[in-house]
């Protein structure tokens, strides 16, 4: 195998880390509430901004340590400001909640816009990130193996917060059966804040691995989000499992057609095969199959 | 004669313009067995739900244990002391039984206890339970889930227990084991039960008193020691 294919492979696999970042927090709350937060790309932005602020005030290597949490709380609190001032309010809309969603994305581009001008900046990454490691004639760039790391962690801590926490048993409850979930007395509600707090947090840390590989800009949200909503799409709606697998194979699919063609023909094949991949498996990678007695 | 444990009166609910509850009044007192008894979607599906909160009413009070409960959503209601066991049983297919008992505990928040652990006594009432604990609950037959649905509602330690159709599509044996569980109910812990059932013979054999409805109202009540259930068998039959 030569050099270059083994090159693509691994920036697939940080591809494919950034992906399951963006994509955990709309698969989380899609799967909960049945709705689409257009906004979700803007908190990757959020996160963007919030780790070059951390890096003004505290530069260096403690700086972009500590813009991971700083980013995860702040995407997370605006989160939560969207879902308790918006979409709680029109919870039974979908169709509604996707278009006043999509004005707050505007509004927060603009803002960023306003705020920190359309050029964007750049984060400088601390020297033990801007390294590189040389493995078998492969370069893997310090910062891409941090990114996967980072998504690992998170999808490990997020699996061990679902299945083995009490708050993880209710939102799987809720998930399941949302009328059922209330009548046996969990406070739905705080259940979707919750869940819509952590995804949101989720794409702020997103922004933070995005903010190592490029520069920040007020619309650098847009160009996750579509492929984060494909990955969601192609996991089957709302599983954890399925948006993980497909965030890998749209990853490496997206890394890989792009040693035979440019970025933006490998993002229209990426498009192409999410619609193949749909019509052979409508219900996506990972399809709940349970007995069901009654409706 | 201490207050009723729940009274409702003219309660109304309708599907958009079509209503299905017309001026619904109805008390149990506490440790009270009441079948509802009625045709197919004469409205004691709707009531219960009305009165679990998972449906909106759209007139009339409820009050439950002396507080109006009307207004409340769902979880409030259960936390209160109203345990549900729906019909389809609404199990939590991919949790396993103990996470869908574990979820019960939910009801107790907010009543000072502990919700830590699922208690033994659900176990000694459906011992089935403890042996399948760890499958998850979409595998389980109906039988096995009528029981999961039960035990998840007692865990949360009601003092109001709604039942629809327990013995929907349940083979005998297992509905032997039902009624002896909500014998169970009614006499060590003291429960009010409120069950809807078509099946009349089976909850003759332990309910107090009966209620009747047709299109959306109660039209008859009365006490099963002093009528038969052949008695009012032409209000279920077609």
């Amino acid at each position: 195998m030569d050099a270059l294919f083994l090159n693509q492979l691994f920036n697939g696999a940080s591809l494919a880390s950034l992906y399951l970042l963006a994509a955990l927090g709309l698969a989380l709350s899609f799967g909960l509430m049945r709705v689409i937060n257009m906004a979700h790309g803007e908190m990757l932005m959020l996160g963007g901004y919030l780790a070059w602020m951390t890096l003004l005030v505290v530069p260096g290597a403690l700086g972009i340590i500590l813009a991971i949490p700083v980013a995860f709380v702040g995407a997370a609190a605006m989160g939560g400001l969207i879902q308790s001032t918006l979409i709680r309010r029109l919870s039974a809309r979908p169709l509604d909640t996707l278009l006043a969603t999509w004005g707050v994305s505007l509004i927060l581009q603009q803002g960023a816009r306003d705020l920190f001008g359309a050029v964007g900046v750049e984060v400088r990454a601390p020297e033990w990130l801007t390294g590189s490691f040389v493995v078998f004639g492969v370069t893997l760039p310090s910062a891409r193996l941090f990114i996967i790391l980072i998504a690992a962690l998170v999808l490990g801590g997020l699996a061990l917060l679902l299945l083995k926490t009490r708050i993880g048993l209710l939102v799987r409850a809720v998930n399941q059966d949302r009328m059922m979930a209330s009548a046996s007395g969990i406070d739905v509600k705080r259940v979707d804040f919750t869940i819509f707090c952590l995804g949101s947090g989720v794409a702020g840390l997103a922004g933070v691995m995005l903010a190592l590989l490029g520069p920040v800009t007020p619309n650098v949200g847009q160009s996750y989000i579509i492929p984060a909503f494909l990955v969601v799409v192609m996991g089957g709606l709302g599983s954890i499992v399925g948006t993980t697998a497909s965030a890998i194979i749209l990853g490496l699919f997206a890394a890989l057609a792009q040693i035979f063609v440019d970025v933006s023909v490998a993002q229209m094949l990426l498009l192409v095969f999410v619609i193949l991949f749909i019509q052979v498996r409508p219900q996506g990678v990972i399809a709940v199959k349970t007995r069901q007695l009654d409706a | 004669m201490s207050a009723p444990l729940i009274e409702i009166t003219a309660l109304s609910s309708a599907y958009g313009q079509s209503q299905v509850l017309w001026d619904v009044d109805l008390a149990l007192e506490r440790g009270q067995v009441m079948a509802l008894i009625g045709r197919n979607g004469v409205g004691k599906t709707t009531l219960l739900h009305a009165i679990m909160g998972t449906r909106p009413s759209a007139g009339g009070t409820i009050r439950f244990d002396g507080q109006e409960i009307t207004k409340l959503p769902p979880h409030k209601r259960s936390r209160a002391g109203i345990g549900f066991v729906p019909q389809g049983r609404h199990v939590f297919p991919q949790l396993t039984v103990m996470e869908n008992l574990e979820t019960g505990l939910s009801a107790l928040a907010g009543r000072g206890k502990g919700a830590a652990k699922v208690p033994q006594h659900i176990f000694d009432l459906f011992p089935k339970l403890y042996d399948i604990r760890a499958r998850a609950a979409g595998f389980l037959s109906g039988g096995e889930q009528q029981q999961l649905a039960i035990g998840r509602a007692l865990a949360g330690e009601p003092s109001l227990l709604l039942l629809d159709e327990p013995t929907e599509g349940i083979q005998p044996n297992v509905v032997q084991q039902i009624e002896a569980a909500l014998v169970h109910v009614r006499d060590e812990l003291g429960m009010t039960v409120l069950v809807v059932e078509q099946y009349l013979d089976f909850v003759w054999r332990f309910a107090d008193r009966y209620c009747a409805m047709q299109n959306g109202r109660i039209i008859r009540h009365g006490s099963i020691a002093e009528e038969s259930a052949k008695d009012v068998a032409h209000l279920v039959q077609i």
